[in-house]
């Protein structure tokens, strides 16, 4: 399966640069791409001094690039990635008895968050005022070196070769040690089952099930998965399905020097959140 | 050796009698939790860890506080603490087994614990804790009963005993650094971010284990024949006054790192439990009147009329435990989440089943010192008499 999914990205890549209509979902975002793309080379990542660590050279580093003008330009289109990672994830809304969504119980895989709360070490003394009104994005970072995956005591959370941070929902104790780790606050919590019914036997919590993704049994903490089971069935991330071909977000293996990822972050300035805890997040943004 | 257990007082039955209700409640609540999920307490996305945690934190100063007692004995042949060594082993039995029942009562999935020891993770500090609590319960339990129970026969502990006896000593000291390390090696949370959090953790363990060691062994020496003796007494109010001074200490060292640097994220969680943050102030009440507890409870261990009355030793005692369980038992965990890594404040409220739990903890500790301090007592006012 990992070879597989390595395969599609190589030719993913490969499209992208020779241009050939390979029939891979890429294609939608290699429109935006072209022009996204500079002849000037820019270093970025390994030579920034937030990455201590450096960034694993080698083999698939699966990324993103989120480019927050053309959220801008497309109102409502933030909250379609919302609502199609949701629902394609099965992912609980816990209402209280007034109706109203409970922030306590609340899940989030992906989520709108205001710009000085998402990058709260950059300094927001006079800023721009549209800076504000820009609806950003929020989701796991994905890190290289991530925090979540070294306090966790039975490796429920681990890291994937293709760089993606994943979830084991059988192993985990739900100790969320991983959520105090966290310094993204990426991670939630089943504060209770979100397999609950009402009387007619249908989910309270979950609107129209997906069978194809598993529902969460209470206890164990989730989060985004890069969309693992849609990546090894050779689909792009449903986020980055619903932004179709505005090329608001860029998604690939950020090692391979050809995928359009490599080319936006080779020619664009983007910003990582809180790079100085060296995570080494692979979620960019551009703004 | 154990029946001693079963045969006491009207007082001591009440006593057990008492713990049990309140065990019993805890273990009602714990089944509407089990039940319902952890949604069941007042935790949240943004304070994921809550009073549990928080005991669990505070009782495994308890237990390492412990070695204080036992320290002086084994390796400076200190004799006067000879009588209460075994009050300090047996404190560091109970409050391990609260801290096991606390973890658990944690765990969103209790069933799935072995799931630690079934897929070891190296690289987790909450490994390393399992492994070095298990190894203290272990260590504690073996010393204890034997070295009781030699006595109880009249003859001095074996040989076999005494390279355990030497180990137990930093363990005491390691079980309380490993638990520091939970959160001091966390990025992104500035509170806990910082190195003096294992060596103060250790100076508030060994101001808070004393002192409920002293205050018991004060209760027994009214309720008893059992007398620890003037000597000890002394010598433990001195390893209590330093204990709690160093604490205070790095406590005002966290102030000045925090308010001279000024960087907001370091000032962030002392504002919030000191003064308020953005409105948000539930904990600041409690936070204060640690401090004027502490600053009381340490006047009346240092004054020299009130450090050798009986009476305000014991209500010093009080005091100095009070004071660090709300700075370690409450304002530690709590403040750490506050504000969230998305700047946000969120406060936490525990529920009143969470109350009871941790009530419900509380007494099966107790209820385990009260039975293992019985029959210590007992053994050693036999052999005595």
């Amino acid at each position: 399966m990992d070879d597989k999914r390595r395969r599609f990205l190589k030719l993913a890549g490969l499209s992208a640069v020779a241009g050939i209509g390979a029939p891979s979902a890429f294609n939608l975002l290699l429109k935006g791409e072209v022009n996204a793309s500079s002849p000037a080379p820019a270093s970025h990542g390994t030579e920034s001094p937030g990455s201590g660590h450096g960034e694993a050279p080698t083999g698939v580093r699966l990324g993103m690039v989120i480019d927050v003008n053309k959220f801008a330009e497309n109102p409502g289109m933030a909250q379609k990635c919302v609502d199609g990672c949701h629902q394609t994830h099965n992912v609980p809304i816990f209402l209280d008895s007034k109706g109203q969504v409970n922030p306590k119980d609340a899940i989030k895989w992906i989520w709108k968050e205001p710009f000085e709360n998402l990058f709260p070490d950059h300094s927001h003394y006079r800023r721009n005022d549209a800076l504000h009104e820009l609806p950003f994005l929020a989701l796991c970072n994905h890190c290289d070196n991530p925090p979540c995956v070294r306090a966790c005591p039975t490796k429920a959370t681990f890291k994937q070769k293709n760089g993606s941070v994943i979830m084991d929902f059988h192993r985990c104790i739900g100790c969320r040690f991983c959520m105090a780790a966290c310094p993204y606050g990426a991670r939630s919590f089943n504060w209770r089952s979100p397999r609950e019914r009402d009387e007619n036997g249908n989910l309270k919590f979950i609107k129209n099930l997906n069978e194809k993704f598993p529902t969460r049994m209470r206890g164990v903490v989730e989060k985004c998965n890069f969309c693992a089971e849609r990546i090894s069935e050779g689909l792009p991330p449903k986020c980055v399905e619903a932004t179709g071909d505005t090329g608001a977000m860029i998604f690939g293996d950020m090692n391979d020097p050809n995928a359009p990822i490599s080319q936006v972050l080779k020619s664009t300035f983007t910003i990582q959140r809180k790079p100085a805890l060296g995570t080494l997040p692979s979620v960019f943004y551009i703004i | 050796m154990i029946e001693k257990a079963l045969k006491g007082s009207n007082v001591y039955i009440g006593w057990l009698v008492f713990l049990s209700v309140l065990i019993l409640a805890g273990v009602v609540s714990y089944a509407q939790q089990y039940q319902y999920g952890l949604g069941y307490t007042g935790m949240s996305r943004d304070v994921s860890w809550g009073i549990y945690i928080s005991q669990f934190t505070f009782l495994v100063g308890v237990a390492a506080g412990g070695v204080m007692i036992v320290l002086p004995y084994y390796v400076h042949n200190f004799k006067d603490f000879g009588r209460i060594t075994i009050l300090g082993e047996f404190l560091a039995i109970a409050s391990v087994a609260m801290c096991l029942l606390f973890i658990m009562a944690d765990l969103g999935q209790p069933t799935r614990a072995l799931n630690v020891l079934l897929h070891p993770t190296p690289n987790s500090m909450l490994f390393w804790d399992m492994i070095v609590l298990n190894g203290y319960l272990f260590l504690n339990i073996l010393v204890g009963w034997v070295v009781l129970h030699s006595e109880y026969k009249g003859t001095k502990y074996p040989k076999w005993l005494k390279p355990f006896i030497w180990l137990s000593l930093p363990w005491a000291i390691s079980i309380h650094t490993v638990t520091a390390m939970l959160y001091c090696g966390l990025p992104g949370r500035h509170f806990w971010l910082t190195a003096i959090i294992a060596p103060r953790f250790l100076a508030s363990a060994f101001a808070a284990g004393p002192s409920l060691l002293l205050f018991i062994a004060l209760v027994l020496k009214r309720v008893t024949k059992f007398d620890l003796g003037d000597v000890a007494r002394d010598k433990i109010i001195t390893i209590i006054g330093y204990a709690a001074i160093l604490n205070f200490f790095f406590l005002g060292l966290e102030f000045f790192v925090a308010y001279y640097s000024d960087i907001p994220g370091h000032k962030h969680a002392l504002d919030y439990l000191f003064w308020g943050l953005e409105g948000h102030d539930n904990l600041v009440g409690f936070m204060r009147l640690s401090l004027v507890l502490g600053g009381l409870g340490l006047a009346l261990f240092w004054i020299p009329q009130t450090r050798s009355n009986e009476k305000t030793v014991m209500a010093a005692c009080v005091l100095v435990f009070s004071s660090l369980w709300i700075d370690k038992g409450l304002g530690f965990v709590l403040g750490g989440f506050v504000p969230t890594p998305l700047e946000y404040v969120t406060e936490y409220y525990p529920t009143f089943g969470e109350i009871l739990i941790t009530m419900g903890v509380w007494s099966t500790g107790f209820l385990i010192l009260t039975i293992l301090y019985k029959v210590a007592i007992s053994v050693k006012l036999e052999k005595e008499s």
